[in-house]
């Protein structure tokens, strides 16, 4: 068996109005259109990875799976069910139905587990899968042709302070790149994390009405283009380094660890990444960005 | 205090699953579930029409959320603790409560909706409460959601709401703030039979704020919270203890019960009852800010710097769009600092880029007056390009033209609160309004229903006169005195 590889990493945001705006026959509201930049982003993504094949796997780092008692993973084969998101219901009432690599899963786990973390598989098949794990292999891959491997964002770290809870999600990441080389198989690694994090206050009466959106504040996007610049410039430590300020002043979801993990997981790249898009969801920052290890 | 024929009594309650999933796991858990079942046989005794809950278990980003699905049913899995099994559920939720919660908090300035949806996900803690508590369904529940981001004012308004809507339907409700209380989990695996408090420092702050609940003292924990969160990761910051206090009434005169503090994978939980009576601990000094309605601000730009080292500074928010702007929840603007050396009166003028309507006359938009400040008249033109929300009553030949009051009192009155804050005030802070209206017939009913929106929670005084004309082809024009600085408006 040839080693795995890690096709793809990406930032994967998954603002619940993208698919909203995306009408995929899955979802029961309808839109007429919305965060264009943002949708075009992620279909200029999925070009790009497929103009290096087709992966066999999707592991997404999801910030709606929040679990305080380690690091779980899903471990049932298939699920199918209606996702309703607890947050914009009014946007994404999703049915889906999905199958789980359980096997690169476990391998996952238990690398993870070798490594010291505190990790479970979920075995219950009656769990519902969390909203931002659907959106976030929606937009990378809407045929839902492939399995996913899905981890939960554990935040128990996170409760004492942002770098340790950094360190944490760099030695899971880790533990996810050996397990993907042992498995053969060709993983495209999603880090379901938006930018900075601070919503309206108040949301407009048409939720794709675009002449309201914005980023919440201009302070706020000076830190989101600081952290695309160094991304761009390949300058991964320098993101670790900056990581809890910047944490700390955008309230930013990079606490629950996704991109922490993901820069672990491709060893800290010094390549460019890729911007493909950045743009705001209801004043949150947003950016759909790639690493290419083939760069590396 | 609120009246105790309509809140019997409120309570406080833990938002893990494990007393009901497994009992049998922990002497704690099981001495948990007892606690449960003794709240609800209590609540069945109290006469109780409804069960009114808030819960950190359900966070919400955009103000909030109300539920509103009359008989919501699933198969219920917790994410974190999916191995204890399923809860399969059906409920009884009260709509009309609901839809009142909601009108009630909206006029009180908060963003809120109600939710109906089949598949809604209802949180764990409110699942395992509603079934532990209220078994058979024989009372209806109402659930609200716990914004990630409100701080203590917002969250003292939608208590408020909260009892403005028990008090409008007459329902005799119990209140539930579920949530933890320290928050912090084991970061090893800890078996549930040797479960413990994460730390003593945790467990040491957790039975001081019991203490202070056994005593009765709901106002004292309120306002404790902030140092409770920062000192033992406090569950979503106890809001759930902001609510309650406004919901109950912001004083310590409670009987209070702890009927049990047990640790659940490391955090804090307790069932705490709390009854509307006599205390021995006297009220203590307002310290923090009394909120009484939602200003849509939550001064993020506070001391922001920009990223480290570099030359950012921090710029407003874009201006508002060009059409209906907001009257409340608005992206935050900065007020202007009244300066403790500014002279007894000045003129104040306010920019177009700050969204303020050119004067069209030698005068300033304002003039300050030690604390009072004394607007110009203020209508509905659009800065910058004097455009008028709902079109202008006349064409350039003088011809008369169909208009939107309504939409030109929002677009005036948001004028009149961006006057306010350039200089200093709000619109809380306003004392006396004189309204013009060019067609009093016509427009007042319009003018009326959306100035109480507005300033019905506030309550300034008011005079409203019929006019011939203005100067500009608008219909209505306001006329404000408010008060500056730190000086209050009631």
């Amino acid at each position: 068996m040839s080693a795995g590889a890690i096709l793809a990493g990406v930032l994967a945001p998954h603002p619940p109005h993208l698919v909203y705006a995306d009408n995929p026959p899955q979802n029961e509201p309808y839109a007429e259109c919305g965060w264009e930049e943002l949708r075009w982003g992620y279909e200029r993504l999925r070009k790009s990875i497929a103009s290096r094949g087709v992966p066999d796997v999707l592991i997404v780092h999801s910030p709606h799976w929040r679990t305080n008692s380690g690091h779980h993973f899903l471990g049932v084969d298939h699920f199918a069910g209606l996702s309703v998101d607890p947050v914009f219901p009014n946007l994404f009432r999703f049915h889906y139905d999905l199958e789980v690599d359980v096997e690169l899963a476990q391998a996952i786990h238990d690398e993870a587990a070798a490594a010291g973390l505190q990790t479970k598989m979920m075995t219950n098949p009656s769990f519902r899968v969390d909203y931002g794990t659907i959106t976030a292999c929606h937009l990378v891959r809407p045929e839902w042709d492939i399995p996913i491997v899905c981890i939960s964002a554990s935040r128990a770290y996170y409760l004492f302070s942002n770098e340790v809870g950094d360190a944490q999600m760099i030695a899971l990441g880790q533990a996810t790149a050996r397990a993907v080389a042992d498995s053969g198989k060709n993983a495209v690694l999603l880090a379901s994390n938006s930018l900075s994090h601070r919503h309206f206050t108040v949301e407009p009466s048409l939720p794709e009405d675009m002449s309201k959106e914005h980023v919440y504040h201009h302070g706020q996007y000076l830190w989101d283009m600081r952290l695309l610049e160094l991304m761009r410039q390949g300058k991964s430590r320098e993101i670790v380094d900056i990581l809890p300020d910047y944490t700390e002043q955008t309230v930013s979801e990079t606490k629950e660890g996704s991109l922490s993990w993901l820069l672990g997981a491709l060893d800290f790249p010094t390549y460019p990444a890729e911007v493909h898009a950045y743009g705001s969801v209801i004043g949150t920052g947003n950016a759909i960005v790639e690493w290419n290890p083939q760069h590396g | 205090m609120a009246d105790p024929t309509l809140i019997p009594n409120g309570y406080v309650l833990p938002g893990q699953p494990h007393p009901l999933l497994a009992p049998d796991a922990n002497p704690g858990y099981a001495a948990l579930r007892a606690a449960y079942e003794e709240v609800g046989r209590r609540i069945r005794a109290s006469g109780a029409e409804l069960l009114l809950i808030y819960s950190t278990g359900w966070p919400s980003v955009i103000g909030h959320q109300i539920q509103a699905l009359e008989r919501p049913e699933w198969v219920h899995v917790d994410q974190e603790w999916h191995e204890l099994g399923e809860i399969p559920y059906t409920f009884r939720m009260d709509a009309e409560f609901a839809h009142a919660y909601r009108r009630a908090a909206t006029s009180r300035g908060l963003h809120a909706r109600t939710v109906s949806y089949h598949g809604f996900p209802i949180d764990t803690g409110t699942v395992t409460a509603l079934k532990l508590i209220n078994p058979d369904n024989a009372l209806k529940a109402c659930v609200v959601s716990c914004n990630m981001y409100a701080d203590r004012g917002e969250t003292l308004v939608l208590g408020k709401a909260a009892r403005d809507a028990i008090e409008a339907l007459g329902r005799r409700t119990v209140p539930i703030g579920i949530t933890a209380l320290s928050n912090r989990y084991h970061t090893e695996p800890v078996p549930f039979a040797d479960d413990r408090i994460q730390s003593q420092k945790d467990d040491d702050w957790n039975r001081k704020l019991l203490e202070f609940l056994g005593e009765g003292r709901l106002e004292d924990v309120s306002q404790l919270a902030r140092e409770f969160a920062l000192q033992a990761n406090g569950d979503s910051k106890l809001k759930a203890l902001w609510w309650l206090a406004a919901l109950m009434g912001q004083t310590n005169n409670y009987r209070g019960d702890v009927l049990a503090y047990r640790p659940v994978y490391g955090t804090g939980a307790a069932v705490v009852e709390l009854t509307p009576g006599a205390s021995s601990a006297l009220d203590k000094e307002f310290d923090e800010e009394d909120v009484e309605v939602y200003g849509g601000d939550r001064n993020v730009l506070t001391g922001h710097d920009g990223p480290p080292g570099g030359s950012a500074s921090v710029a407003p928010a874009p201006p508002a769009a060009p059409q209906s702007p907001p009257l409340t929840g608005r992206a935050p603007r900065e007020t202007r600092p009244i300066r403790r050396d500014a002279p007894f009166t000045e003129a104040i003028r306010v920019a177009a880029r700050d969204g303020a309507p050119a004067p069209v006359g030698a005068y300033p938009h304002a003039r300050r007056v030690g604390d009072f400040l004394y607007l110009s008249g203020v209508g509905p033109r659009q800065a910058g390009t004097d455009a008028i929300p709902g079109g202008p009553v006349r064409d350039a030949d003088g011809e008369a033209l169909n208009y939107d009051v309504a939409a030109q009192t929002r677009a005036a009155l948001a004028n009149v609160r961006t006057v306010l804050e350039a200089a200093g005030s709000s619109m809380e802070r306003v004392i006396d309004v004189t309204s013009f209206l060019i067609d009093m017939d016509r427009d007042f009913s319009a003018y009326n229903q959306v100035y109480a929106e507005v300033f019905g929670a506030i309550q300034p005084t008011r005079t409203t006169l019929a006019i011939q004309a203005l100067p500009t082809p608008i219909a209505i024009e306001f006329k404000v005195v408010a008060l500056t600085g730190d000086a209050a408006a009631s």
